[in-house]
């Protein structure tokens, strides 16, 4: 059926929108004229609460929120009129006169909408009083997150993501009227409930009420501390998106900066993440051929995302046996450090601080698992340590603004920087392990090397573009000489959940899942820069595959270093000692 | 054989004061003179004149008996049932005339009144369907199930019927919108989250007439297609809720309910829904979240909920007392529904009365019946001798009715015409003594207390016009704060997201376009010309009147007056808190409060 077009004026011109356009959307993408707005997120957050982007439609007794108000044939709009303009600004004014008036050392002072808002609306006044008569206490229950509900405008973006992007429901609105707030079950905190510390939340806040639980004075000491090898590994995913926080453009491959602002900072070995996801990738293929052949669990689950692993325990812990046993990339990386390379240099583990970067606010619950001291364990008796001794595989997560703002505050000239290389051994990887950092990354990984070892031959297509792309769920029918493969992959566990269901009444048509818990994957992850670009995900996506296509090994199983691990440490992929030391086991986390 | 019955109201007021007591006496009355057989009890719903109660009614005279008590209830059963003799002492007696009313037909608060939503409300045994049915219930339901949906509409819209809510939208309207919808299954609601402070006729109706909201909800479904309706009632009326759905029971029971009603392939249900105690649920498109189990907060309109409401699916919502007018139009036709009310705002609207008033209760009158009807026929004016100031009607969103509209005919125009609005019929009546800055700051406490929280306009503004009333009564106020407040209102009533933000700042509005001068004497006198705001008062001891009799320096709580025995008092106005203490205590009117 052909859209009807309905004619609307804005601001005295004629524009022709198709039926059911909103007059937001007819003012922005017709019209070309901003309208301001505070609450809205397209297709997630529709409520209507802020009243900041209300226009003028003649006709209508009052204002019309131009998010919601649908034009109407014939329609006349007015966007720019003073009585517009004064409600704007007054109902900025009426949320600010309770905001902290901190701004000066707010974390979100640069990216703050509220205050983006004000000085766009000219507002040079608050002309009403405090009138909440206590501060609200901190919700720092959270290994990954802080909520300020002081900071909190009540735009409802953050209970939005939470329940209809991830499907969680971690949040939501407590309380009435001026004492309403967002608030946990029964206030008991973010640490306490079902959040699965993915960060969504704190991405779409407008201002500084939900911030990451920073670690930048515990790195800055163990960086001053000239008894400590502080080693960083990053993620693939802050490759292609910190270069955002220093003003490059949007998609910038800043790999080679990285590494030289990294080392800058003090860190004794810059490592990459990259490496242990090629390690990642030859545990878990060799977990799935080992299952596939010989008729265990299917389908086989990804586990790198500790948010869609939490989420697994919290929701669907039935599927539990579905979920690959292995580590982490991230966890991988921490247990190998303290193992392999301590032993290789001959370094006292207890020496080493593993920093790792991450687009990721649940690696900082991740790492405090207390599963994940593996390398405490394997020492204990070797190095006769106490338990009290015991250490965590990896010492401190930072996130990607983190990282960057620890460069900030050092004085790097980021952008400027010549390109340098990771530090080896840990700091070799190759194109699959790039990739992991995207939406079906993963799976495109295991597959090269799936393929490879199962029919020993060559891939004479490297690039699956069945599971490439931001769309929630993908599949695919991968054809290895003459079995058919059924892969899934989703991003964001809305979708996530939509697979589950279907795992969990035993329906599912797959041999292979990958989950990614955040939308388009670790690139639009919690701990990634804010962007207000809607097509951020797409530039860092095409980063990837861009540094990916220029690396000049690109199959897990061919990484030289990777070889050498198990030549020298490991044995065989999944051997025991593998098991030992790079798989894990969950816990049902649900309500029983 | 039945030769008497004794109708005992038990409404909410009449339980408070002690009806079920008064009814325990009188049955064993009855059975001590052996005559519990010939005189039947029933308790009935409403019978509105609240102040007069608990309240008795003998039948077949009709003999009405007021302020009855467990001491004198025996009368009844031994004075008037036994020996024939009317109980006098019991009887009304109308302050103006002093004379003794023998029955309701006697009282002008009763007299004036034309029943029609309230019509079995008081008349029957709410718990009895046969007692329903004996007054052509049900009749309106059977007819509905022979015409055509549209026919039914139509008889709606020719009728004139707005809805009682509040709004006063055109019911037919909002039926015909509701049947049009496409989308199934659709969904019948009555509002019945009666919440403005002092408003009850919802209540009433659930409690003393059930039956007539189920066969209205009833035909409602059939005239849009629909076969499920639920009641949503506040969960403060436990009373009706018991009561309603004792009625649903009986209505399945009866096959008014439930499969192929009256053998016509029609099938419909209805299920109660209980709030839970917030205000902003009688908003229509939060009370549908709330019945879906969320959070009940409004959401924007379009879409309306006829399009979309409940679960997204057409729904009719209307108000109790709509629903209540529903039975009467189908069975009498839309004629006999103008026959009384204005042109625009036919029928009849049930207010509930209360204030600075003699008689306070629950009146229902023609639509178009002025203030002065009201105030001083049916309610006998105000008492003490006070002057009439003004009435406030609509609750926490509408405004005042002052002295000089008295003769304006009352009706969803014309009160919105000065500002305010019919509201859902609470009706305060407010003497001279009140102060309407004071008044105007109560009901806008309400709404702060009330909002959502949703939208800015409303969480935050109506907050912060909450703070300029309060630093203006307590004498802080500052030049330039009218202009404020007026302006803030402007913008809350333009952005709120709902009804509730839209009229918040009505009680505030209309009270600065009629007594703009009692705010300037607060904000610029410091002054409360009512002697209500207690931060504005000075309490003073007028030494000529002053006998020295130290009654008011022993009352003072904090010792700020002094002075010896027969001698001329003085207050210390640092120490004094204003409590009026003194005033009270003083017998030669020493006292001065200014």
């Amino acid at each position: 059926m052909e859209t009807r077009m309905l004619n609307v004026k804005i601001n005295g011109r004629d524009y022709q929108v198709p039926e059911g356009t909103t007059i937001l959307k007819a003012a922005r993408e017709y019209a070309k004229i901003e309208v301001p707005t505070l609450c809205y997120l397209e297709g997630i957050s529709e409520e209507g609460a802020c009243a900041i982007c209300v226009v003028e439609v003649k006709g209508a007794r009052n204002l019309q929120r131009a998010c919601l108000a649908k034009v109407g044939e014939g329609m006349e709009v007015w966007t720019n009129t003073s009585r517009v303009r004064e409600a704007r600004k007054l109902n900025i004014e009426l949320l600010l006169a309770n905001h902290p008036k901190d701004c000066f050392t707010c974390e979100k002072n640069q990216i703050c909408d509220l205050r983006e808002l004000a000085a766009e609306l000219g507002v040079r006044e608050v002309k009403f009083p405090r009138t909440r008569t206590e501060w609200l206490p901190f919700d720092d229950t959270s290994l990954s997150l802080v909520r300020d509900p002081n900071k909190c405008v009540l735009c409802r973006r953050c209970v939005n993501v939470c329940a209809k992007v991830q499907s969680v429901y971690a949040i939501d609105i407590a309380g009435r009227g001026s004492n309403s707030t967002v608030s946990t079950f029964l206030d008991e905190g973010l640490g306490n409930v079902e959040c699965v510390n993915c960060g969504q939340c704190l991405l779409v806040c407008p201002t500084g009420a939900i911030t990451e639980r920073s670690e930048i004075p515990d790195v800055w000491k163990a960086l001053g501390n000239p008894d400590k090898i502080v080693v960083v590994e990053t993620a693939p995913a802050v490759r292609v998106a910190i270069g955002e926080e220093f003003g490059m453009p949007d998609g910038t491959q800043a790999t080679g900066k990285m590494a030289a602002a990294l080392r800058s900072l003090g860190f004794d070995k810059v490592f990459d993440t990259d490496f242990s996801a090629d390690l990642t990738i030859m545990e878990e293929g060799f977990e799935l051929i080992g299952r596939i052949k010989n008729g265990g669990t299917l389908p086989l689950i990804t586990s790198c995302s500790p948010g869609w692993i939490k989420f697994a325990e919290t929701f669907f812990p039935k599927v539990l046996d579905h979920v690959s046993s292995c580590k982490s990339p991230q966890q991988m990386f921490g247990t190998v450090t303290k193992t392999y390379w301590a032993e290789k240099m001959g370094i006292d583990p207890r020496k080493i601080v593993v920093v790792s970067i991450m687009p990721c606010t649940a690696k900082k619950f991740e790492k405090e698992r207390p599963e994940m001291k593996t390398a405490f364990h394997h020492l204990q008796e070797k190095l006769g340590l106490k338990d009290e001794e015991a250490f965590n595989d990896v010492d401190y997560v930072l996130t990607t603004r983190e990282a960057a703002q620890m460069i900030r505050e050092a004085g790097i000239e980021f952008a400027s920087l010549p390109d340098e290389d990771f530090d080896k051994p840990l700091g070799e990887s190759t194109g699959a392990a790039v990739i992991f950092g995207a939406t079906g990354g993963v799976m495109e990984a295991a597959l090269r090397t799936a393929y490879e070892v199962i029919t020993k031959k060559s891939l004479a297509k490297l690039d699956f573009e069945d599971v490439r792309g931001l769309e929630g769920i993908k599949s695919a029918d991968v054809d290895i000489d003459g079995m058919t493969l059924k892969v899934a992959v989703a991003n964001g566990l809305g979708n996530a959940r939509v697979l589950m269901d279907q795992v969990q009444k035993g329906e599912s048509p797959y041999h292979f899942i990958e989950i990614m818990c955040c939308p388009g994957g670790c690139l639009g992850g919690g701990g990634q820069p804010i962007s207000h670009n809607p097509d951020i995900k797409k530039r860092r996506a095409e980063a990837i595959y861009r540094e990916d296509a220029g690396k000049p090994i690109r199959k897990s199983h061919e990484n030289p270093e990777v070889q050498e691990i198990y030549k020298d440490f490991l044995g065989e992929p999944n051997s025991e000692k593998a098991h030992h030391l790079l798989h894990t086991d969950y816990c049902d986390r649900s309500c029983k | 054989m039945i030769r008497n019955q004794l109708l005992v109201c038990a409404g909410g007021a009449c339980i408070t004061s002690g009806e079920k007591s008064v009814k325990d006496v009188l049955v064993d009355e009855l059975k001590k003179n052996g005559i519990e057989d010939e005189v039947q009890v029933i308790e009935t719903g409403c019978m509105g004149a609240c102040d007069l109660g608990p309240i008795v009614v003998v039948y077949p005279e009709g003999t009405f008996y007021q302020k009855v008590t467990v001491k004198n209830a025996g009368l009844i059963v031994n004075e008037h049932l036994v020996k024939g003799r009317t109980v006098g002492e019991l009887l009304y007696t109308e302050p103006a005339s002093e004379k003794r009313a023998r029955t309701s037909g006697d009282i002008p608060f009763y007299t004036r009144q034309v029943k029609r939503v309230l019509r079995n409300c008081g008349a029957i045994d709410p718990l009895s369907i046969e007692e329903y049915i004996a007054r052509d219930g049900y009749f309106a339901l059977g007819k509905a199930l022979e015409m055509a949906p549209d026919e039914i509409i139509r008889i709606l819209l020719d009728s004139g019927l707005r809805g009682r809510g509040g709004a006063g939208f055109p019911t037919g309207l909002k039926w015909k919108a509701a049947r049009e919808a496409a989308g199934s299954p659709k969904y019948v609601v009555c509002n019945g989250d009666e919440g403005d402070p002092g408003a009850f006729m919802d209540r009433s109706v659930l409690e003393g007439d059930p039956h007539s909201i189920i066969e209205a909800m009833a035909i409602a479904g059939y005239a849009i297609g629909a076969e499920k309706g639920y009641v949503y009632v506040r969960a403060e009326y436990p009373l009706a809720i018991e009561r309603f759905e004792y009625a649903i029971g009986k209505a399945r029971e009866y096959g008014f309910l439930g499969r192929s009603i009256l053998g016509t392939g029609f099938n419909f249900d209805i299920e109660i829904r209980i709030g839970a105690g917030a205000f902003v649920c009688g908003e229509e498109t939060a009370l549908l979240r709330s019945i879906e189990g969320k959070r009940g907060t409004p959401s924007v309109k379009p879409p309306f909920p006829a399009q979309s409401g409940l679960w997204n699916k057409p729904t009719l919502i209307n108000n109790v007392e709509t629903y209540a007018n529903i039975p009467q139009i189908i069975t009498n036709g839309a004629e006999w529904f103008r026959s009384v009310g204005s042109t625009k705002s036919p029928g009849t609207k049930v207010f509930a009365l209360a204030g600075n008033v003699q008689n306070t209760g629950l009146v229902e009158v023609p639509m178009g019946t002025t203030l002065r009807e009201l105030v001083f026929e049916i309610g006998g004016g105000i008492p003490g001798g006070k002057k009439f100031k003004a009435a406030q009607t609509g609750g926490p969103s509408g405004g005042v009715i002052t002295a000089e509209y008295l003769d304006m005919p009352i009706d969803f125009d014309t009160v919105k015409e000065i500002g305010t609005i019919m509201g859902s019929g609470g009706l305060i009546v407010l003497d001279e003594d009140s102060c309407m800055v004071d008044v105007a700051k109560f009901y806008l406490g309400f709404t702060v207390d009330e909002s959502c929280g949703k939208c800015t306009p409303c969480r935050e503004g109506t907050r912060q016009m909450y703070h300029m009333m309060e630093r203006i009564c307590d004498g802080n106020g500052r030049d330039g704060d009218i202009e404020r407040l007026s302006k803030l209102a402007d913008v809350i009533k333009d952005t709120s997201l709902c009804g509730l933000g839209q009229s918040a700042p009505n009680p505030v509005l209309s009270t600065i376009r009629f007594y703009e001068d009692e705010y300037r004497a607060h904000i610029y006198e410091k002054k409360c010309p009512s002697h209500v705001c207690k931060h504005l008062l000075t309490y003073s001891i007028t030494p000529d009147k002053c006998v020295g009799c130290t009654a008011c320096a022993r009352q003072c709580p904090v010792h700020a007056i002094t002075g010896e025995v027969k001698k001329i008092h003085v207050i210390d106005q640092s120490k004094c808190t204003k409590c009026g203490s003194c005033y009270e205590s003083c017998r030669f009117g020493a006292i001065r409060k200014e």
